[in-house]
């Protein structure tokens, strides 16, 4: 059996460091759009729909993303369909994400105040241009500091795709830790990359977070 | 396609799956209280300490806060045990959640801390109090008040992070439900018509967490109003 260096073990985490970049984004954008999409039928739908969308968010804020991530891998098998890892992991982090993309960012409309609404109503404005022209431009200043918050743990996130069998980040330190029988090195080093990804998003938010509270003030 | 889900054969290893919810109300427990006291001095010696003590905590902090929990939990069940320390699965569950809890209560407490009135503290140290009795008595009680319900959400994200503690068999709800899905397998190629186990048990195990944790939530935000108007 080859010998596995220090060099060696951080090599074959950075490869899987891709893969955990790569659904963080997946989910990260998927999640915005879908997110997007509730946020937009919770704005325009009546008392059903809202309902309905606000059942959905409980739904996933309320239930581990692990017990998500296990019904989206052998829940959609049940149907007939065959999913890979990968489809299982990209839709189960899709919908968390969205659910609480669409939240926070309901909060961020619900904080624009009624006045504005009215004001652009009455300016004959239809519904779209009334969220086009004069809420959302507000509401997206508010909105950034928490979205950019959230990326941190999208990306943590990912790392339970492992039990599902994904390798990114996690999986690859648990097969290279087997194989090396060196998993204090392994784990270090695999916490290490995860926070070099995720302390400069964290610092970024902190530092938005701090500009618009500045800004408000 | 005919699918029937057949939760008969899930629900007839209620034993388990209560367990299961014991392990997790129990590994959230002690979780919650022991993480709040590494919290509570945690936030302390960010507020008061000294400048290297500050430092340390610091980096603790953003350490845990920025790797995912299955990470950490990896890393003192199967990383410490080369470096000499040897843990049951649920010695290292309850280190991995207190640790965890641990910082981002530091960061909520210190929210509340840093909320206190100067006046507060200026009228109780005229009052001869010493030190840790202007803080104990004067800045925390207040403070923890303050920020009550940020705990409340964060014992629960802790609750529901718990379900990873079942990938290093600590046996709690998530593994209890595993458990059983692998005792009852059957296998998709062979029963693809069947009812297919992992679905339906990871269904109910959902259920029950999300019942649990929404009861904890009520009973624990019904306490911190009970407070706030006592």
């Amino acid at each position: 059996m080859a010998d596995f260096s220090l060099w060696d073990i951080l090599r074959n985490l950075l490869l899987a460091l891709r893969w955990t970049v790569v659904l963080s984004l997946i989910a990260f954008i998927g999640g915005g759009i879908v997110g997007a999409l509730l946020l937009f039928l919770r704005l325009r739908g009546g008392k059903a729909i809202g309902r309905a969308v606000g059942l959905y968010v409980q739904l996933f804020q309320g239930t581990p993303l692990l017990m998500q991530l296990f019904l989206a891998y052998f829940g959609i098998a049940l149907f007939g369909v065959d999913v890979s890892a990968w489809t299982a992991a990209s839709v189960a982090l899709t919908l968390y994400t969205s659910a609480f993309l669409t939240e926070i960012w309901r909060g961020c409309v619900a904080s624009i105040p009624k006045g504005q609404w009215e004001a652009s109503g009455s300016l004959a404005l239809s519904f779209g241009e009334q969220l086009r022209h004069v809420i959302l431009p507000q509401a997206v200043k508010i909105a950034i500091a928490p979205t950019v918050g959230f990326l941190v743990q999208v990306i943590k996130g990912t790392a339970l795709a492992s039990v599902i069998g994904f390798v990114e980040l996690t999986k690859a330190g648990s097969m290279i830790s087997n194989a090396t029988f060196k998993p204090f090195v392994v784990f270090s080093c695999v916490a290490l990359l995860y926070f070099v990804l995720c302390f400069p998003v964290s610092l970024y938010a902190k530092n938005l977070e701090r500009k618009s509270h500045g800004r408000r003030a | 396609m005919n699918i029937e889900f057949d939760f008969g054969a899930v629900l007839s290893e209620w034993p388990l799956l209560l367990r299961g919810v014991a392990w997790t109300i129990g590994l959230t427990a002690v979780g919650t209280v022991l993480g709040m006291i590494v919290g509570t001095f945690c936030a302390w010696a960010r507020a008061d300490g000294p400048k290297w003590l500050r430092a340390i905590v610091g980096t603790y902090v953003e350490l845990i806060r920025n790797t995912p929990f299955i990470v950490q939990l990896f890393f003192i069940f199967f990383g410490l045990p080369a470096a000499g320390v040897k843990l049951t699965p649920e010695v290292a569950s309850v280190i991995a959640m207190v640790l965890n809890l641990g910082a981002y209560s530091t960061e909520i407490i210190r929210a509340g801390i840093e909320a206190t009135p100067k006046g507060q503290i200026e009228a109780a140290v005229s009052l001869a109090l010493s030190k840790s009795q202007v803080f104990l008595r004067v800045v925390l009680p207040p403070a923890l008040k303050k920020v009550w319900p940020a705990m409340v959400s964060q014992i629960v994200i802790v609750m529901l992070g718990s379900a990873v503690c079942g990938q290093i068999s600590t046996e709690e709800l998530s593994y209890a439900a595993n458990l059983i899905q692998s005792r009852n397998f059957r296998l998709r190629g062979l029963h693809r018509r069947h009812a297919d186990l992992p679905g339906a048990v990871g269904g109910a195990a959902a259920a029950a967490r999300l019942g649990g944790a929404e009861v904890l939530l009520r009973a624990l935000s019904e306490h911190g109003h009970f407070h706030d108007h006592g």
